[in-house]
């Protein structure tokens, strides 16, 4: 039990930048259902059940326009096919965390993964333990802003714009520590230039699929040439 | 939409969803020796991955109209210089966020 608290306590800290996002956005996102004439139910659920906060704002259109339900799950696999990558980067690092690894994989956002990717976790903590309430704690941040907007957010009075930059700013740390930390910066270079190259051709709606190909395709080459060494 | 179409559809999101997360293990279990490209793929993604996070994030900043993309461009470079500075990794991302929020509701 003692160890589960340490773990808990190890992951917390790393979460807090996800807890000022995910309440804002999720926030957003109740206000947005309940204001297109949805029950706080639906934002509830889908927050909870779907867990992939971009598909979760496309679903209020999907709901909105008329009934394809093969059109909505071939939608999803466009959008969320960055899972995929994720995934592939995890097999070894959830390898023996037990039944825990249902959640983690079921709850793989990618905040929830670019933590559980890049932090070294702490001397004596469990690895399953510590990704597992990365996880959970990011879902019931993800899960309370959702509830919260669908219920209270009409009564949020402050300026909040521009709050959804803390999960840039959370991205881009994560991407200087891994620069500061790696000797090798080809794969992070790699991740930056390919991804803005098929943005500015494909455009803001088509550009994950062509960009995850193309990061595949130079990794392919380049380990052929054995130019990256590991 | 009826409420059963509604259900029908968030439920097919959902699959959706949880296919592109659970695929990759689904293929390759563990008691099954991974191909050797994926162990490749699976030291350099990370990094690869984290990047392209960096970029998607950019992917509704418009740098030809509106505010050009330039509280963007401040605060990134602001969260350079202070977790060169700090690496303090929550403090950066506090101070960026306060950045670009101070300037896209007061400057731009």
């Amino acid at each position: 039990m003692k160890s589960k608290k340490c773990a808990l306590a190890a992951a917390f800290p790393y979460t807090l930048p996800i807890c000022a996002g995910f309440l804002f956005l999720g926030a957003s996102y109740g206000l947005l259902m309940t204001s297109k004439g949805f029950s706080p139910f639906y934002p509830i659920l889908m927050s909870m059940f779907i867990f992939a906060g971009s598909m979760e704002f496309i679903t209020v259109n999907l709901l909105l326009s008329s009934f394809n339900p093969v059109y909505a799950f071939l939608l999803t696999l466009v959008v969320n096919a960055r899972h995929l990558f994720y995934g592939i980067s995890m097999l070894d690092k959830f390898k023996g965390t037990g039944y825990k690894k249902l959640y983690l994989i079921f709850g793989m956002c990618d905040e929830s993964f670019c933590i559980n990717s890049a932090v070294k976790i702490p001397e004596g903590i469990d690895k399953g333990d510590f990704m597992f309430f990365v996880t959970l704690l990011n879902q019931i941040y993800w899960v309370g802003g959702a509830s919260l907007g669908a219920v209270f957010g009409s009564f949020i009075t402050f300026n909040t714009e521009g709050i959804d930059f803390v999960l840039t700013c959370l991205f881009y740390v994560i991407f200087l520590n891994q620069w500061l930390e790696n000797k090798n910066h080809s794969p992070a270079v790699i991740g930056v230039v390919s991804t803005a190259i098929c943005l500015l051709i494909f455009g803001a709606d088509l550009f994950i699929i062509p960009s995850m190909v193309l990061i595949i395709i130079i990794f392919y080459i380049m380990k052929k040439r054995g130019e990256i060494k590991l | 939409m009826t409420l059963q179409e509604k259900i029908i559809t968030i439920i097919c999101v959902v699959l959706g969803t949880m296919t592109t997360r659970f695929l990759p293990f689904a293929v390759f279990p563990p008691n099954r020796e991974t191909p050797e490209f994926l162990q490749y793929l699976s030291v350099v993604l990370p990094s690869a991955i984290i990047g392209f996070l960096v970029a998607y994030c950019f992917k509704n900043v418009s740098f030809i109209s509106g505010s050009h993309g330039i509280p963007e461009i401040i605060s990134m470079l602001f969260i350079t210089l202070l977790h060169l500075w700090k690496k303090n990794t929550l403090l950066s991302i506090a101070g960026g966020t306060i950045m670009y929020m101070v300037l896209v509701q007061t400057v731009f």
